[in-house]
């Protein structure tokens, strides 16, 4: 069986209406329609879902994991950053 | 409880409606079977779990319906007895769903002639005077427009692919087209149940079914079946083909050797 036609793709589950896709897994395929078929038959067999995304897995832009020191690390001592760093103001009554 | 006992627990009937639905249930049971074994086998794990997921989808329909034969006429003490006990002469099934998994060729293009035929059985229930048969129908539709949509794809892809895979495909219709005559057949059992209210007569869109059969074989690189095919019958009546043999010494052995087991 020639295996060249197979490529990767990411599956992404949306649970309920307004919920987000999440990412469940990947499959194997030839192509969208096939590969939506197969993430129906691996992902939603217990009735998971209510919607279905598929993207190609080389069409993914992903950042590098070397570079994650320079890209995150900076965010780490801003403690301002996050509302829990305030205080409310005793006066305030809606917030 | 000895297994002849069991044998004669799944009692015959005379009743036109049962008769029908058991037909209905052999050929889902069958197929079902039929397409478990090949669990583990699949040329790929997503077409491995494809299959399987069709092959639940029917052994559930005959589940229903051997259960709801229950309901109404006490065959058996049970769907398993009904559904595994019984000899083979007296499984009602058409001689397609029996037929070897030979390839992904054959195994594709037998679920594509039988659920594109079921489709138009099923839809036949919808107006039945039995509610609960119609509602049977109309879950089982849901799952027959799948295996439809799923057989079909890989019917055209493997047909216009390669020069292997359109060889397999010609080879898998000259072996299968035989036994669709049969499935359309308006045999007495079928004018029997359509006077008895369980069903309309579905063999009508035989030729329907032909044209659009064969409009989706010439898009598969140009496949078409032969004219004069001599169709073979008698799976309706209990004439099987040894392949049913081989389907029911594995499925019934079980149930053979530990009776009333239960899962």
């Amino acid at each position: 069986m020639s295996r060249n036609n197979w490529h990767l793709y990411e599956v992404f589950i949306r649970s309920k209406n307004g919920l987000a896709h999440k990412h469940a897994g990947s499959v194997h395929a030839q192509d969208a329609e096939t590969a939506i078929l197969s993430a129906r038959d691996l992902y939603t067999r217990r009735g998971e879902a209510s919607s279905l995304w598929i993207i190609k897995s080389s069409d993914i832009i992903a950042s590098d994991p070397g570079e994650a020191g320079e890209l995150y690390d900076p965010s780490d001592d801003k403690i301002y950053r996050h509302s829990t760093f305030y205080t409310v103001p005793d006066g305030v009554k809606n917030m | 409880m000895p297994a002849l006992e069991k044998y004669i627990g799944a009692k015959h009937t005379r009743n036109p409606h049962t008769i029908y639905m058991l037909r209905l249930a052999d050929n889902a049971l069958i197929l079902g079977q039929r397409l478990s074994e090949m669990c583990g086998h699949g040329p790929e794990m997503e077409l491995d779990m494809a299959m399987t997921n069709m092959s639940l989808d029917l052994i559930g329909q005959a589940k229903l319906l051997f259960e709801h034969i229950l309901t109404l006429e006490d065959l058996a003490p049970n769907a398993d007895v009904l559904a595994l006990t019984r000899p083979l002469e007296r499984y009602s099934n058409c001689l397609l769903v029996a037929q070897p998994n030979v390839d992904f060729a054959h195994i594709m293009l037998r679920q594509f002639l039988f659920s594109s035929m079921q489709k138009r059985q099923y839809e036949a229930l919808l107006n039945s005077n039995d509610s609960t048969l119609a509602a049977i129908a109309e879950k089982s539709l849901k799952e027959i427009a799948y295996h439809i949509r799923f057989a079909k794809g890989w019917v055209l892809r493997l047909g216009d692919g390669t020069k292997e895979s359109r060889d397999r495909m010609a080879d898998a219709l000259s072996c299968l087209w035989r036994f669709t005559g049969e499935m359309f057949t308006c045999d007495a059992r079928v004018a029997d149940a359509v006077e008895a209210g369980t069903s309309s007569d579905f063999t009508k869109t035989y030729s329907d079914w032909k044209l659009e059969v064969k409009t989706i074989l010439s898009e598969a690189g140009g496949l078409t079946p032969h004219e004069n095919t001599r169709m073979i019958m008698g799976g309706h009546f209990g004439q099987h083909d040894d392949n049913l043999g081989h389907i029911l010494s594995d499925m019934q052995f079980m149930q053979l050797s530990y009776p009333g087991l239960e899962w």
